[in-house]
C-alpha cells in the first residue's frame, strides 16, 4: 500500500469514529428529549411521543431513496461502478428506515384511531414504497445476470415516482393521515420542532453511519469476488 | 395497555430492526474480513 492510501485509510478510519461518537451523542439526547424533556401532548398523551421516532424515520427514508434515485440516474449514464454501489447501499439502508415508518405508524395508529392499519392513501403509498425497494434489493439479490445493475436502475428511477405521491399525498387528498407538522400548515409546539430536528439529525448520522460500513462492505466484497474468479481461473489452468 | 406500552413497543421496536441490521452488517463484514484473509495465504 502506497504511502498516500495509508494516509487517505487512516483519515477515513479516523473519520468512521468520530461520526460514531456523534451518533451515538445525539442518538441518547435524542431519546432523552423525546421521553423526558418534550411537553406531552394534550389530546393523544404520551403515545404522541412516537412522533419523534416516525417522523425522522420517514424523512431519513425518503433522503436515503432520493439518493437512490440520483444514484442510479448518474449509473444509467456513465456506467460508473461507484454510483451503483451508493444505489444499491442506499436503498437497503432506506428500507431499513421505511420498515421502521410501517412498524411504528401502526403502534401509534392503535391507541389513537382504535385500528393498527386502514387502506388510507398515504399508508398505502407508503407500504407499496417499501415493496418496491425490497423488489429492487431482492433482484439484486437473486439476479445473476450482468445487466442486473442496469435493470435495477431503471426499477429505482421509476420506483422513485413514488416518493412525491408519497410526500404530498397528505396535502392535495383528504386522509386519515395526520396533516404536515412542520412548514406551510404546520402549528407544532416549538419545543416540540426542536426534539424532533434533534432526533432527525441523529437519525440522519446514524443513516450515513450505515451507509458509510455497507459501502466500504459492498467494495470489499467485488474485490473478493474478483479474487475468487481469478483463483478458480488459476486453478483451472493448473 | 395503556399509552405508555404502546410507546415502549414503538421505540424497542425501532432499535430492534436498527439493531438486527447493524449485526447482519458486522456478520457479513467478518465474513468477507475470513475470506480475503483466507486468499491472501
Amino acid at each position: 500500500m502506497s504511502w498516500r492510501r495509508k494516509d487517505v485509510a487512516r483519515r477515513m478510519k479516523r473519520g468512521f469514529t468520530i461520526l460514531a461518537i456523534v451518533t451515538a451523542v445525539l442518538l441518547s439526547f435524542g431519546l432523552y428529549e423525546a421521553l423526558i424533556a418534550a411537553p406531552t401532548e394534550r389530546t393523544m398523551g404520551d403515545v404522541q411521543r412516537i412522533f419523534y421516532y416516525h417522523v425522522p424515520s420517514a424523512w431519513t427514508a425518503f433522503l436515503l431513496f432520493l439518493i437512490n434515485f440520483v444514484g442510479s440516474i448518474v449509473y444509467l449514464i456513465r456506467r460508473d461502478e461507484k454510483s451503483d454501489i451508493l444505489a444499491l447501499v442506499s436503498a437497503e439502508v432506506g428500507v431499513v428506515f421505511c420498515t421502521v415508518v410501517l412498524v411504528t405508524g401502526p403502534i401509534w395508529a392503535r391507541p389513537v384511531w382504535g385500528i393498527w392499519w386502514t387502506w388510507d392513501l398515504r399508508l398505502t403509498l407508503t407500504l407499496v414504497l417499501w415493496l418496491i425497494y425490497v423488489s429492487y434489493l431482492t433482484l439484486r439479490r437473486f439476479s445473476t445476470s450482468s445487466q442486473t445493475p442496469m435493470l435495477a436502475a431503471v426499477l429505482a428511477v421509476f420506483g422513485a415516482l413514488d416518493i412525491p405521491l408519497v410526500y404530498f399525498s397528505i396535502w392535495f387528498f383528504r386522509t386519515q393521515h395526520p396533516s404536515p407538522v412542520i412548514g406551510n400548515g404546520g402549528s407544532l409546539d416549538p419545543r416540540m420542532a426542536h426534539v424532533l430536528l434533534i432526533n432527525w439529525a441523529a437519525f440522519l448520522c446514524l443513516a450515513w453511519l450505515m451507509c458509510w460500513t455497507r459501502y466500504r462492505l459492498e467494495v470489499l466484497k467485488r474485490e473478493v469476488e474478483e479474487e475468487q474468479a481469478l483463483e478458480s481461473i488459476l486453478e483451472g489452468t493448473r | 395497555m395503556n399509552s405508555m406500552h404502546y410507546l415502549y413497543a414503538a421505540y424497542i421496536a425501532t432499535w430492534a430492526i436498527h439493531g438486527v441490521y447493524l449485526t447482519i452488517l458486522v456478520r457479513k463484514y467478518s465474513q468477507i474480513r475470513r475470506e480475503m484473509e483466507r486468499l491472501k495465504k
